[in-house]
This record gives C-alpha cells, structure tokens and sequence, in this order.
C-alpha cells in the first residue's frame, strides 16, 4: 500500500487533536504504522499518544541547539501507543516570530531526514484558522492528498472550515491535494446535524462522521490517554473505530471543494432556523432605541 | 577651493589636502569626544591577546564579517550556467541587485537576473501576482529558453509555494505551457550560497528528468558511456571549465557540463551585446541523465545534487576543489576509470611540469605558516595544496563549513607531518580570523578580497584566492584546476612571497643585504 498522506485541519479549540489521535489510535489498531506531524503551536497533537504533558519540538530543540541543521531525527521524533511515531513541529513565543515558517522548516527537515520512510500513513494536524503560507504548507504538493475538516454546527467553525476548503481549492487545480471530508466533532449546538450535513453538502463533499459528545473523553484526556487507550470497549471508542474505518476506505474519494460565498453561509444558518432572518431596519440601533421606536 | 579645473585630484589625493586633514581633526576634537590616543592604543594592543582571542571566540549571539554569502547568489550563479536562462529570484528587488552587482563586481561582466519585485502588499496577500507577471514580462521581454526560479527570504517566510504559483502562472497564460521554469526553494536564512547552487542544480536536474513537476512523463534512463560534471560554485569557472573542457578533450571523453558559466561571464567586445552566452543547452541537461556517472568538484556544493542522481542510477565521485599535483591525479584518476579511457602522455607531461616547478620553488614555501579561509571545499582544496608545496596550513576556517567539514579537515591534517599544528574553525568569522592572526602568527594569509582589512589589521600579508575577488581583474580567467590551475596557485603563492620579501629587505644597508635580483 502506498503511503496515505493525510492532514486534520479545523478552528482552534474544536478538537482537531483528541479527535485525530483518536482515529490514529484505531488506525494504528488495524495495523497501520502511522506517522504524526504537530503543526499547531501549542504542541498538544501527540500527547494522548505518550502519556505526556507536551513533547519537545522541533523548534525548540532547534533553538537549543543552535539551528535546525544540528538536529537528528531520534532527537525530535518519540514513538507512542502502537508504535505510532510522534513529531511536534512547534512555533515561536506568542507575539513574536512566524509560526508559518516555523511549520516549513520543521516539514523540510523531516523530509531531508528520511522521517516518511516506512510507513503507511502521514497525518497532519494543522490549526486552521491561521491562513498564511506556512499552515498551508501541508496541503502543497507531494504533502497531504486528504484534507480532513473537523467542525461543529457554531458558526464559527464552520466559518473556518469554508476558509480551509477556500485553501484547499486554491492547491486543489495545481496539486492533487483534495477534501476528504467533514468531520463533525459534536458540540450540542441546535440541528447540528442537519447543518453539518447541509455544510458538506454546500462544499460538495460529505459529512464522513459524526462524532457524539461524551464525557469519556474528558475522563481519558485527564489521564492523557486516547479513548481507544482508555476504555476499548466504550461505545464512544466505537465511534472512532467507525471514523477511521470509513476515513481508511474513503482512499482516493476526495473532491475538490466549491466553498461558499459568507453570505451563503449565513443563509444557510438562516435555512436551519439557526439565525433569524435580519430585519435590515434593525441593524444597528441599541436596545434603547429599538424599545422606543 | 580644494579642486583646481585644470588639475582634478583624484580622491586617492584630494583628502590628504589640509583643508580636508584640518576640517577632520577639527571635527573630531569638537564633535567625536574621542578616546584618548593612549587609550585607542591599549585597546588595539589588548585585541591582539590571547585572553581577547578568548573573549572573541565565546562569542554567541554576534556574527561579525561572516565569509558567506546567501542561497540565491548561488542559485543565480548556477541558473546562468545554461543555455538562454535568465534566472529569477522570487522576493524583493534589493536582494537581487545585490546579486547582480557582486558577480559582476567579480566576473567584470553585466550578469543578466530579474526579481519577482516583491513589495508591502505581496508580503501581506502572497506573491502569486508577482509571480504572474513577472513571468509574463520575463518572458516577452528577455526571450529567455528556460526561467530558473529560486527565492529570497521574504518568498521564503511568508510560505510561497513555487511549484503551485509557476503551474499557476502558465494557466494563465504567462508564458507557454511547456516552456520550462525550474525552481528551487532557496531560504537565504539557511545555508549558504553553496546550499542555493546546490537546491538550484538538483531543482534543474529534477524538473528536466522527473517529468517536469508532473506535466510530462519521467524521463527514462538509458545508460550510455558520457561523463557529467558539476563544478560547483566557483569564483574561478571562467578559467577552470575552459580548463577542464580542455583536459576531458584531451583525454576523449565523452562529458556534459551541468552549468558552463564560462561563456556567460567572458563575452567578448565586438559591438554585440550578449544577455546570454553559451551554457549547458537544455537539450544536454535533460540528456545528462543517462549519463554513466556524475563527478562534482565540490562535495559540499553538491550534498543533495549528488545523491540525487546516485539515485537515478550514475555513479558518483566528489572532490573537494582539487588543487595540486596529488589530488588532480585523484581527479585524473577517477575520471580514467569512469570513462573507461587512458590518461594521455601529454597531461602526464603537464604534471611532471608542475611537480618540477613545485621543486624549483619548494626552498622559499617550506615551513611557511599559512591562514586560510574560503568556502568549505575550497579551503579543504588549498589546505591540501599548501602542505604539498611543504608550507604548513595552522589556521583553515570556513563560515559555511560544518562538523563534518572540521572532521574531514582534521584527517587532512593528521596525514602529514605539514598539517601537525593546525586546526579547522567551522561556523567562525572574519573576526575570528583577525585574533587567530595575532595570536597563532602566520606567515600569510590566503582569502578573498575581504581579507585586505585583515591585511591592513593584522600585517600577515594577503595571497588573494577565492570569491569575490573584487580588488584585482581577471583572476577569474586563469585556472586553479588541473596541472595547470595547480601551477597558477603556486605562482599566486610565490608572487606574494617575493613581494613581501622585497618589502621587507630594501632599506638601504640596513635591511637590504638580501634584496636579491635572484629569488
């Protein structure tokens, strides 16, 4: 089997990092040998995998050591649950430096030193509502092929996730990278379903699941273990089963994504009663001045 | 008034005028608040210590006059090294006139490069529109046969992606679908100009044999009996690939160079203004990968070149700036028995030349103490050089030489009894090497121009060899490879020995009862 490329993007907060090592974890349980790319400052995309606070990261050990250049692989690359290897780019202090930049340097030297070799799946786990070149990195050519946006029904969320199909699209035509589709992290928002549903439809691609809401994965994260780790046998372990089943078969379905117009996206609220409609003489006049009037 | 029409002073004396050296010393007694003269004096004294030569080397967050240059110098320098190709640097204007500018300040020769003319707005929204357009203008404008796109640190920060804005470029219409636009990622924050000539050479060789960032299929390789050869960057490629060319004629073989810059950058003046001069065609380049095998001059220059194409199925063979008589046989050697060819009596001849005159000067270079510096491959090339001649290297340094280059260097050293007390200095520069020349004591010195401040400093007299020369012309066309290029080194060595010689023995009867018509 060739190696599968994959990347979860999606609005910071919203679970991209327990959801993705979660399905890894199952992956890596149908036998998959699976590699991590953390591209998310906050370095937290591999710690259910190693039982750790946070992991070393590239960059920081970089800076230690003076430049990237002195680094070797062993030194940045920690093998967790399964065997699944687990690389945490890292990022500057927050207000000063280039995060983006900091995402390239650390994909180039993994690729210079060999990290994609022997192994069946690539997965990056990319903050999505940062826009800039450096988090587009892993959609370039030749990175991920499947684009994986984990959502939920605010709107917020989904505002994110049609910017990410916006990034997707701009490589989509020059590349091969594609939208595999929506993954909707559940946050017991109204209708979220349908919504979800309604969005995929919108970008042309398919809600691929829905992920319950239950506390087990708070009970798990405490102890800084996936679900899959934690309680095998629990129903919401099943559902990442399920997810990394259907994203394990879902090899080669990825589309090119048509992201909707912010306007669209409002009248999709509106559609599911989300967001009433706006009374466009109301706009901008205070409570006091709507009560009076 | 200090200049007279009818007498124009040239600035060289124009200044040394007192109304010039009055207004100086007044301005800097009234407005300086100097130091001392005493004190100015106990400081210089002080640098030349060995407890300053401590302090300088603790040295953590300052780089002072690194011997180094940036990525894309050197993807330009190999982008012009083929046929019609007008090299493109992604980024900011600045950046590329200062590329233009320090080649042709070396080469005497106008070098031909266009930037992407990045500015505010495509830092903040991405430079796809520069790429757009300045490909179409490129184009139209400068008939170039092939665009080599590299990057400046701008393209290279905000995350440009080359491969996704070329492909974009030709959808709309840039320029023609087929035409061919390598590219190579060149950060100028990493590396050096020797990694920007090797991400552009190995960008080139992938966009021709690889099928052209996938719009045509792979190339297949069908081996035949030809020769490739890389020189690396090389402030010399004027006279070495001429040099080179003649000596790989000479022996009938077969070969490809991969970048000939030596047409380029020694256009003749015959009325006809040349943006391009001979190079690699692009036929040739492509055609290289059914080559037999790949030698690089410069191991260092070719890190990821190299094994790029062991993998496609060549052999490979690196040298490190081969200067002198031993390691131009490795060269000679290795080459031979890649080719499969004898090496021909007349370039045996040539080294027995140069042996001979190697022994005819050997009296005045023996126990000569020498500094050098330069990039990794051709410090390594002259260190080796200079211990043959039996002069004795004790301090090599080079900015852009890493780890492995000091290890390399040290079993250099530990070969011969010539190399006993000397030590390799990776990552260290020019201001290092102005305290290791007060304390450590060489006889001279051998580096590019920038070492005449270290001249004027230190007093070690400079042996100008390297890149850029910028204080001497035409170096560049004489060789320093092959028998011949050893025999030039040794004659630049030489002269600079008797110069200094002279200088120093021609007072009068009181120095000058050696100053000698006979050296």
């Amino acid at each position: 089997m060739s190696l599968r490329q994959i990347a979860f993007y999606g609005k910071g907060g919203i679970g991209k990092s327990t959801t993705s090592q979660n399905t890894l974890a199952a992956l890596a349980d149908l036998g998959q040998r699976i590699l991590i790319v953390g591209c998310d400052p906050k370095a937290d995309s591999t710690r259910l995998m190693l039982h750790a606070k946070a992991q070393d990261t590239i960059l920081s050990l970089a800076a230690e050591a003076g430049s990237v250049e002195d680094l070797e692989l062993e030194d940045v690359m920690k093998i967790g649950y399964k065997d699944i290897r687990c690389v945490e780019s890292g990022g500057p202090e927050p207000g000063v430096g280039c995060a983006g930049r900091g995402v390239i340097t650390s994909i180039n030297f993994l690729e210079e030193e060999g990290a994609y070799e022997d192994i069946d799946y690539v997965s990056y786990d990319v903050l999505g509502d940062v826009v800039c070149g450096g988090f587009a990195m892993p959609i370039r050519e030749n990175k991920a092929q499947e684009i994986y946006i984990v959502m939920s029904g605010e709107m917020m969320a989904m505002y994110a996730a049609n910017n990410i199909s916006k990034g997707i699209l701009k490589y989509a035509n020059s590349g091969g990278v594609r939208l595999g589709g929506l993954i909707c992290n559940e946050r017991q928002t109204d209708k979220e379903l349908e919504l979800a549903e309604s969005l995929a439809g919108k970008l042309g691609t398919s809600l691929i699941h829905f992920v319950p809401r239950d506390n087990i994965v708070q009970h798990a994260e405490l102890r800084r273990m996936t679900v899959i780790e934690y309680a095998p046998e629990s129903n919401q372990a099943n559902e990442y089963r399920q997810l990394a089943e259907k994203i394990h078969n879902n090899a080669g379905q990825g589309i090119i994504p048509t992201p909707i117009t912010m306007d669209e996206l409002e009248d999709l609220l509106m559609e599911h009663g989300i967001m009433s409609a706006v009374d466009e003489t109301q706009v901008g006049k205070s409570a006091a001045e709507l009560a009076a009037g | 008034m200090p200049q007279d029409a009818n007498q124009v002073k040239d600035h060289f004396e124009l200044f040394r005028g007192e109304e010039y050296t009055d207004m100086l010393a007044k301005k800097k007694a009234e407005f300086e608040n100097p130091h001392p003269a005493e004190e100015v004096a106990r400081v210089r004294e002080w640098a030349k210590t060995e407890e300053y030569k401590d302090l300088n080397f603790s040295r953590e967050a300052l780089t002072i006059n690194p011997a180094k240059a940036c990525q894309p110098l050197g993807a330009v320098f190999a982008a012009v090294g083929f046929e019609s190709t007008l090299p493109f640097v992604h980024g900011s204007q600045g950046c590329v006139a200062y590329y233009r500018s320090h080649f042709s300040r070396h080469f005497k020769e106008p070098t031909s490069c266009v930037s992407s003319s990045m500015t505010e707005d495509a830092a903040v929204f991405g430079g796809l529109n520069n790429m757009v357009d300045g490909l179409a203008n490129a184009y139209n404008m400068y008939k170039p046969k092939m665009i080599a796109v590299s990057t400046t640190c701008m393209a290279e920060v905000i995350g440009d992606d080359l491969n996704a804005y070329i492909k974009t470029a030709k959808e709309k219409e840039s320029l023609p679908q087929e035409f061919d636009v390598p590219f190579a990622h060149t950060p100028a924050f990493v590396g050096s100009h020797i990694t920007g000539y090797d991400n552009a050479m190995k960008g080139i060789l992938e966009h021709f044999w690889d099928g052209k960032a996938n719009t045509v299929d792979k190339m297949v390789r069908e081996p035949n009996g030809k020769i490739n050869f890389l020189n690396g960057f090389d402030g010399y490629a004027v006279g070495n690939l001429r040099e080179v060319k003649r000596i790989f004629d000479m022996m009938k073989i077969e070969y490809t160079i991969l970048g000939d810059q030596s047409d380029v950058w020694d256009t003749p003046t015959d009325g006809e203004f040349r943006m391009y001069d001979g190079g690699t065609t692009l036929e040739d380049a492509a055609n290289a990968l059914h080559a037999k095998a790949t030698v690089s001059m410069q191991q260092y220059c070719t890190e990821k070149t190299l094994p790029f194409i062991a993998n496609h199925g060549q052999e490979t063979a690196a040298f490190n700036h081969p200067i002198g008589v031993e390691a131009t046989d490795s060269f000679v050697m290795e080459v031979a028995r890649l080719a499969g060819v004898e090496i021909p009596d007349e370039l045996a001849k040539e080294r027995g030349r140069l042996v001979d005159a190697i022994a005819d000067s050997n009296a005045h270079i023996h126990g000569k103490k020498f500094a050098i510096y330069g990039d990794p491959d051709l410090a390594y090339g002259l260190a080796k050089f200079v211990m043959e001649l039996g002069g004795e290297p004790v301090v090599v340094l080079s900015t852009n030489g890493g780890k492995a280059w000091a290890a390399k260097m040290q079993d250099l050293f530990d070969s011969s009894p010539f190399g006993a007390n000397c030590k390799a200095y990776p990552g260290k520069d020019l201001w290092h090497m102005r305290s290791l020349l007060f304390t450590e004591k060489p006889d001279f010195l051998i580096g590019n121009t920038y070492g005449k401040y270290l001249e004027r400093d230190t007093g070690v007299p400079l042996i100008r060899i390297g890149f850029p020369i910028f204080d001497r012309h035409h170096k560049h066309r004489y060789p320093v490879w092959g028998y011949q290029g050893g025999l030039n080194v040794l004659v630049t060595i030489l002269d600079r020995i008797f110069e200094h010689m002279d200088a120093t023995t021609n007072i009068p009867s009181k120095t000058d009862y050696s100053y000698d018509i006979i050296r």
